[in-house]
């Protein structure tokens, strides 16, 4: 039997394959073609072992098709990558003993049932049967789907799908785990389900590289950010530094009366609060717009707001969305979608495929 | 059989490393045949065509064309000419659903998963001709049972019949692949399924399964001489009903391995490239 043929514990597969300085994915100018389409148009990236890497890009951005190649689906026009310490190229066999992958659309078999469906996957991973049908029930019980094990896939609930899907990627205990677009299309029930199993996992060791439209998504799972557009990165950092460049969250403050917009205005300017600047004013919505980056600026807002005596009807926070990222780090809005919209890069596959 | 005797041959080490054992190879496919055969369970229906055909088939032709044939009251022996046919027809009908199915099961996004595991990827192809062969062989006992149920007798012996259907089996297998081939190639079921008419119906007609080819034209004749489907159903009713069965039989095992050795490593490769 060939050495790399018992899988069982992969994670142990990293320490084995790295040895790179702590990258578990370390991409160079990876370059992917679609005909005339540049998806990939020299992506520079690096995860660090045990953390989430963000990818934040409007659709058509080359998210999907950038998880693709790491995952060995599409061989990369040029450039490097290598997971786990693995070349996407060179050791593709090695590679995927080492990672999970869970895309936007669930990959598991929808007339199987959920049980049946993990149980394939550990027998793939070469678990001996009573290994395989113990895994599989330990995953169906940690994804609340015990209940559902019998039933075919087919008639799950799309969250549902999607914990079997993750599930089924977790059977194997990767080091490296590709989330692609994990919770979109999800209600905010499940959306939140399914974040608490990406921080367990990354808890237990596991290295995620998360691609999101969301910055509340990011902003909520991961160390690092990269966002991209039209293939290229156009900014990289920490969470806190890009929020920073953003302006973090903008407050919004609804006055019982709205003639009373422009005052608040005037009072917040006047006050010089700590770090708040460029509070404006809202005629249409009847709202002052506050710009803040932590709690305790909250606070003072607020606090000033009501020791000067207004009468407040609603506050809200929100944080800034794709558009305003873009905005704020490149000085120009996100490229708009392509015209067939979230399907592009798959689009873009089939049409090389056929 | 696995991925990598279709590849070129890596000499490298870090190459072979990872490589997937034969040990391992076979408890994949057994874990992929499971889950196919598990869908056949969870759509029964998708096996009339195994059940149902064969019996329409044999009552079919053996009442509307045996009269004909073999003049009225003797429908008794186009039935001994005609099983052996059918079951040589068999594999094609059953070949012509895998097509359909792979074009179908590849567009899902379960293929993605297997494609991202350490698995050898032919193995997901083999398990599918594995279960097909299973079916095919659930489409000849029922065909059999009928054939017998009507009068049909095997003049040799029953290991010439084991014989017959294992012949039937090989052959049968081999077109998988070109229509695996086939349903990786095209884009939709449908024009698998228009394509595979397209071959089908004059190689199944075109050939000595359903009558003679001896009253045949000239031209026709030829053409049955290297149609493999003559091949396979001649040496099929030599082995159940007596004759010289060497040359059918060999000429069958030959187009068997000629159609494997070129459309498998072809639709493995196919396979592997597409996204």
């Amino acid at each position: 039997m060939a050495p790399g043929t018992v899988v069982g514990m992969t994670r142990n597969d990293t320490s084995r394959g790295a040895g790179s300085g702590g990258n578990a994915v370390e991409v160079r100018g990876l370059v992917k073609h679609f005909g005339a389409t540049k998806a990939l148009d020299g992506i520079d990236l690096d995860v660090r072992e045990g953390t989430v890497l963000g990818v934040l890009g409007p659709n058509g951005a080359g998210k999907t098709t950038l998880v693709r190649c790491l995952s060995t689906l599409l061989r990369p026009d040029a450039g490097t990558a290598r997971v786990g310490g693995y070349d996407v190229v060179a050791q593709p066999r090695q590679l995927r003993r080492v990672i999970g992958l869970t895309g936007q659309y669930a990959s598991v078999d929808e007339k199987l049932s959920g049980f049946e469906n993990l149980y394939m996957i550990g027998r793939l991973l070469d678990l001996s049967r009573k290994e395989a049908r113990r895994r599989g029930e330990e995953m169906l019980e940690r994804f609340s789907l015990t209940e559902a094990a019998k039933r075919p896939a087919g008639q799950y609930s799309g969250g549902m799908r999607r914990r079997l899907d993750l599930a089924a990627s977790m059977i194997g205990q990767p080091s490296v785990l590709y989330l692609d677009e994990p919770t979109t299309g999800l209600d905010p029930r499940t959306r939140n389900e399914v974040w608490e199993e990406v921080r367990r996992m990354v808890s237990e060791g596991a290295t995620v590289l998360l691609t999101t439209q969301y910055m509340e998504e990011a902003e909520q799972l991961a160390h690092e950010l990269t966002v991209i557009d039209r293939g290229q990165v156009i900014a990289g950092g920490r969470v806190d530094e890009l929020k920073a460049k953003v302006g973090g969250r903008t407050l919004q403050i609804r006055p019982a009366d709205r003639a009373e917009v422009p005052r608040m205005v005037g009072a917040l300017a006047q006050a010089r609060l700590d770090g708040i600047a460029g509070a404006t004013a809202d005629e249409a919505e009847g709202t002052v717009n506050v710009p803040i980056i932590s709690d305790e600026q909250l606070t003072a807002v607020v606090g000033l707001l009501g020791s000067r005596g207004f009468a407040i009807s609603g506050i809200s926070t929100h944080l800034p969305s794709l558009d305003e990222v873009f905005l704020a780090v490149t000085g120009q809005k996100a490229s708009a979608p392509q015209q067939d919209g979230a399907d592009t890069d798959t689009d873009a596959l089939q049409e090389v495929a056929a | 059989m696995s991925a990598a005797t279709v590849s070129a041959p890596a000499a490298a080490a870090p190459a072979r490393e990872g490589r997937i054992g034969l040990r391992a190879n076979l408890r994949h496919i057994g874990a992929l045949a499971r889950r196919n055969a598990l869908q056949i369970k969870a759509d029964p229906e998708s096996m009339f065509d195994a059940v149902i055909m064969p019996i329409i088939f044999i009552l079919l032709f053996t009442y509307v064309f045996g009269g004909s044939m073999a003049g009225k009251g003797h429908e008794q022996e186009y039935l001994n000419y005609l099983v052996p046919g059918l079951m040589a027809m068999q594999g094609m009908n059953i070949a012509m659903a895998v097509g359909v199915g792979v074009n179908d099961d590849f567009k899902k996004g379960v293929m993605d998963r297997f494609r991202t595991m350490p698995i050898a990827r032919s193995s997901v192809l083999v398990a599918k001709i594995v279960v097909e062969v299973g079916r095919m062989l659930v489409a000849t006992t029922i065909l059999l049972g009928m054939g017998f149920a009507l009068g049909f007798s095997v003049s040799t012996s029953p290991l010439h019949l084991l014989a017959a259907v294992a012949l039937a089996m090989v052959f049968g297998a081999s077109l998988m692949w070109i229509f695996i081939l086939l349903g990786l190639t095209m884009k939709t079921a449908q024009a698998v399924q228009g394509m595979a008419m397209i071959v089908l119906m004059p190689l199944q007609f075109g050939s000595s399964i359903f009558a003679p080819t001896a009253n045949m034209p000239g031209w026709l004749e030829a053409f049955t001489k290297y149609n493999p489907l003559s091949n396979l159903a001649d040496a099929v009713r030599h082995l159940l009903r007596g004759g010289p069965v060497a040359h059918s039989l060999w000429m069958t095992l030959a187009w068997a391995a000629a159609i494997t050795l070129v459309t498998a490593p072809l639709a493995v490769s196919k396979f592997r490239k597409k996204t």
